[in-house]
């Protein structure tokens, strides 16, 4: 086996937590579509990091190639200070994964599940045992533990493939989309699960299309559109780029948006749609002072609504136009 | 650990998944054990008769039962392991596998668990065939201990070799339903192979068909060994084909195991 690479920063910027997972010019591409054109990304050990797209934006590619699963086409990575090219199981036994699809097998039990996974880590028979039941355990899976894992429902399944990711005690955890497609309780389940995992000082690695996932769970974040990292930075750093929340104002009656349009300041128009947009966070305090101000010019709205950033907002801000902190709004500001 | 240690560890822990597998789920195993049993009750009870009068053997049944016999167990091999192709169809399809890619365990773990598992899934159905062989008849009080065992290992070969084919054929299959249809050969080469006629008795043009492939001279090897016929070449032909036949679905199963999973 190829001797192993130092887990050092490649940059020289004096950084002097060592990284978990650093890839310079990650590129791969099926046919002539590129899915990854040039990645380069840099995470601390013991951190969580989130890499934040839609559907399509290479997420679940940049994990496979991390995980070792497939490789890459150019570019370096390196993942627990292996090479993922050049020393797989070197990768491979630092890390565990949990897909975006159930990496469960159906046919057995949760419980036969877990003590497969222990013999492949190479536990004893009795070790095995015990961490198979204190996972089940802790996962809430005690009393599904003798039944076939296809019965499951997908809150259980993605929490068995979580525990079974566990077995082998990995310094870094890829989770690959590990709320898509759950009810709102066992996201929150998942949630706990992951800051959990935190404390106990691995490094993890998420993908999502939730911008208020990462910014639940993540310290730092990454937006991947396109195969490229369109942003990263923490979360706050990311909300700066966006543009604000607003308070959306309809209208059916083309002149009472007329008068409104002129009566208020400061406003986004959109003729096409009779409709004006007000800068806001959302507070209850500025929500108070938009309908004060409206009284007082006489404006009613037929409708009004609260619209905080969201991961539209920020795919608009980072990629919609050559000015990414432009608002994404097209219509003309009124001034 | 050594590579060594952590291949036969690992390969162990494959094994005894697919037994559970074949344990939980025992129909699909059964099912494919129904075809040779009722081909042998067929050929024997109802064109018995007049099959064993064509071979010259007269009005009784048994010298019919001695010669379709040895090509009946190796028809059930070559029906078990079309179940292999199958369930390795089927796994490849699981996403436990991605997650055993991403593991530190041996590469080709969970191959050789496939490949034991239908090995020994293939000799236990032989012995099921032979049981339900002897019931209706079937003897072979002359062969020694030595020839019992050579041909015990004969199938347990033509066996590895039918279930590396199976692998492959089951790794570049999509579903279930065409790996079942790439397998397909596997059952059709029985018959026509030397199964259940001699091949002087077939016709001209098609004898070098049933010749020139892996089951006659399996077959043939089999007879002689259990019912003291002509071996002949046949022998060192079977250990042949079986040797080849392994080593290509062998490098087949591992080219493609070993590409990028789609």
């Amino acid at each position: 086996m190829p001797s192993s690479v130092m887990p050092t920063s490649r940059r020289a910027d004096g950084h002097p937590s060592p990284a978990a997972v650093s890839t310079v010019g990650l590129r791969k591409s099926y046919g002539d579509k590129t899915v990854l054109d040039g990645i380069d990304l840099r995470i601390p050990a013991g951190s969580v990091f989130a890499l934040l797209g839609p559907n399509g934006a290479g997420k679940t590619t940049t994990v496979k190639i991390l995980s070792t699963l497939i490789t890459a086409d150019g570019g370096q990575a390196q993942v627990a200070g292996h090479d993922v090219a050049t020393s797989p199981d070197g990768v491979r036994a630092a890390i565990g994964v949990t897909g975006q699809f159930s990496a469960v097998d159906g046919l057995i039990t949760g419980e036969e599940n877990m003590l497969l996974m222990a013999d492949l880590h190479h536990l004893s028979r009795s070790e095995g045992r015990r961490t198979a039941a204190e996972l089940l355990e802790r996962f809430d899976l005690g009393e599904a533990a003798k039944k076939p894992a296809s019965t499951y429902s997908g809150g259980m399944k993605r929490r068995l493939d979580i525990a079974m990711t566990l077995v082998g005690n990995p310094r870094i955890i890829f989770l690959d989309e590990p709320t898509t497609g759950l009810d709102p309780r066992s996201r929150h389940n998942m949630w706990q699960i992951i800051r959990e995992l935190v404390s106990d000082g691995v490094t993890v690695f998420l993908t999502t299309q939730y911008l208020e996932e990462a910014d639940e769970l993540a310290d730092r974040i990454a937006v991947l559109h396109d195969g490229k990292i369109a942003a990263e930075g923490t979360a706050d750093e990311l909300k700066r780029l966006i543009p604000g929340g607003h308070v959306r104002l309809r209208f059916s009656e083309p002149s009472a948006y007329q008068s409104a349009s002129v009566a208020l300041r400061e406003v986004t128009r959109d003729d096409e749609a009779l409709s004006l947009q007000i800068p806001s966070d959302g507070s209850q305090r500025e929500l108070r002072s938009i309908l004060d101000w409206m009284d007082s010019a006489g404006i009613e709205a037929d409708e009004l609504t609260v619209h905080t950033p969201d991961l539209d907002d920020v795919f608009f801000a980072l990629t919609g136009s050559n000015h990414p902190n432009q608002p994404k709004q097209e219509g003309r500001a009124v001034r | 650990m050594s590579s060594l240690t952590l291949a036969v560890r690992d390969s162990t822990t494959m094994l005894r998944r697919n037994l559970l597998h074949a344990r939980r789920y025992p129909s699909l195993t059964l099912n494919l054990l129904l075809t040779p049993v009722v081909l042998l009750l067929l050929f024997v009870y109802i064109f018995g008769d007049v099959m064993s009068a064509g071979m010259g053997g007269g009005a009784d049944r048994s010298a019919y039962i001695a010669y379709v016999v040895p090509g009946i167990l190796m028809m059930t091999i070559g029906g078990t392991v079309v179940g292999t192709a199958v369930s390795v169809s089927n796994d490849m399809n699981e996403g436990i596998i991605a997650r055993f890619r991403t593991m530190a365990i041996h590469r080709g773990a969970v191959l050789i668990g496939h490949v034991i598992g239908s090995v020994l899934q293939s000799v236990a159905s032989v012995a099921l065939v032979g049981a339900v062989a002897v019931a209706i008849g079937f003897r072979a009080t002359h062969a020694t201990a030595l020839e019992w065992l050579a041909a015990f290992g004969l199938m347990a070969l033509v066996a590895l070799a039918l279930t590396w084919i199976a692998v492959g054929m089951g790794m570049v299959s999509p579903n279930a339903e065409a790996a079942s249809n790439n397998a397909l050969p596997l059952i059709v080469l029985p018959l026509i192979s030397s199964a259940f006629v001699p091949i002087h008795a077939m016709p001209g043009w098609f004898q070098p068909i049933a010749e020139y492939q892996p089951f006659t001279p399996a077959i043939e090897t089999l007879r002689g060994l259990l019912l003291g016929s002509e071996i002949g070449n046949n022998g060192w032909l079977a250990v042949a084909w079986c040797l080849a036949l392994s080593a290509l679905g062998y490098f087949w199963s591992k080219a493609v195991f070993n590409r990028d999973p789609k």
